[in-house]
């Protein structure tokens, strides 16, 4: 491998206060599943600001179509979208050849997952799982339909707005990501104990992707637009430089 | 230059298995998942396995958990242009885990990795970086695990030492095992509770 201009750059420490704090009792399993001591507070290392690299090699060239890539006797039903956006980082530059992952649930709400028991059926044409590499400016884009809302046990009247769950990765390992797209206008979000674990609202509008009308394509597609910022790199050098480098 | 706010995270959910190990949520899809191979064929290195399982506060399995793996070969080399040093052909260091749905535990295979560096000229002792999401947890966790018969590297090693209350730095050592199939080690991570595992802020 070649070595990259200038030394390693470690990470802005991570805002917390615009992150869900891990103990939030509306959304009730966590209350279980919360660290209850202080996460310890680490500089970072190589193990840190490294992290794992992918390649085309690794994906298939419809994995960010999922109107097409679990089809088996026709299209999948609901409404047809694109999803797109960019990956930046903290610093606004783009972070190329990221991996983006997503999954969702079809059009009425039904994940195809052998644990989801949800009574909207199965869209026999729509795997929900989709996958692609960010571009040199950190552009992606994903086909798919937009997911339908869906019940599940928290209250028993809570509902998920309708969401894509992304994965995202950067180039380090402290950029790791796991998030969720949430739809412009939806009413469902402001009532969601997940969306709302997120304390800050200006925080939960970042989750929220825009209708895009310039980039839908007419009598087919319209287009939604979600970016996605992971942290970014200091600029100046590391103050205790690493060995071995 | 802009400054932007990093997205701020949401639980993996339930059904994280779907994006990230579709085999698993029961559906092929993609010719190839990702993450099932952490060293690769070339490595060098003792092969060793880890298992371990996911407690929640009440001391039950957490059988929806995720998690996945970071580390440095045997010469304690990150596969990435930023460390910068050589490893093996086919050596990623990265890998994805999850538990078996109707137990909690979970398994993988890979080599040991040597010492890397640390700041301020410290070595750190060998480790792998783990990240952890499941249903309920709303920001991945992140920890690392150390090796129990690096006694001496772990003593010295900066992150362990950090560690306020000594008895804790127990929670992210992973216990050697060795019988005729090999060498295992032990990692059991509680996410809260009286042995709660520390978890980092990295
Ligand atoms: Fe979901």
């Amino acid at each position: 491998m070649t070595h990259k201009k200038g030394p390693p750059a470690e990470f802005y420490q991570r805002d917390r206060l615009r992150q869900p704090p891990a103990l939030t009792p509306d959304y009730k399993t966590s209350v279980t599943r919360s660290p209850q001591y202080a996460l310890l507070s680490l500089e970072n290392s190589l193990s840190e600001i490294t992290g794992p690299l992918f390649s085309h090699n690794d994906l298939g060239p419809q994995d960010n179509d999922l109107l097409k890539n679990y089809c088996h006797s026709g299209d999948p039903i609901g409404e047809r979208i694109i999803v797109h956006g960019r990956v930046l980082d903290e610093n606004g530059r783009a972070v190329p050849n990221t991996l983006v992952e997503i999954w969702q649930a079809n059009a009425g709400g039904r994940y195809r997952h052998r644990n989801d028991t949800y009574l909207a059926p199965i869209d026999p044409n729509f795997g929900g799982c989709g996958r692609t590499l960010t571009d040199e400016e950190g552009y992606y884009f994903f086909r798919t339909v937009k997911p339908g809302a869906y019940p599940w046990r928290n209250w028993t009247d809570s509902w998920r707005p309708a969401h894509i769950h992304f994965s995202v990765f950067g180039s380090g390992f402290a950029q790791r990501l796991i998030t969720q797209l949430y739809f412009e206008g939806d009413p469902l979000i402001a009532r969601c104990p997940i969306a709302q674990t997120i304390p800050d609202p200006d925080a939960v509008e970042q989750l929220i992707a825009r209708l895009d009308v310039r980039s839908s394509v007419p009598f087919d597609m319209l287009a939604y637009r979600f970016d996605i910022v992971l942290r970014g790199r200091r600029s100046t050098l590391f103050e205790n430089r690493l060995e071995g480098n | 230059m802009d400054t932007l706010n990093e997205t701020p995270s949401q639980t993996a959910g339930p059904y994280v298995h779907i994006g990230l190990a579709p085999g698993a949520a029961g559906f092929q899809i993609f010719d190839e998942e990702l993450g099932h191979d952490i060293a690769g064929p070339n490595a060098k290195g003792e092969r060793i396995r880890i298992e371990g399982c996911v407690y929640d506060g009440t001391g039950a399995p957490i059988k929806d958990v995720l998690i996945e793996v970071w580390q440095a070969n045997a010469d304690g080399h990150y596969a990435h242009p930023e460390d910068g040093r050589k490893v093996e052909d086919g050596f990623r260091g990265w890998g994805r885990v999850i538990a078996d749905f109707s137990t909690g535990e979970w398994q993988f295979d890979t080599i040991k990795p040597g010492t890397t560096p640390g700041r301020n000229h410290t070595r750190q002792a060998p480790h792998i970086n783990l990240w952890i999401v499941a249903r309920g947890i709303n920001i991945g966790l992140n920890t690392r695990l150390y090796f129990s018969d690096e006694t001496k590297a772990n003593a010295e090693d900066p992150v362990l030492s950090l560690i306020e209350q000594a008895h804790r730095r127990n929670t992210l050592i992973a216990k050697r095992h060795e019988n005729k199939e090999g060498v295992t080690y032990r990692f059991d991570i509680h996410i809260q509770g009286p042995e709660e595992t520390v978890f980092l802020d990295i």
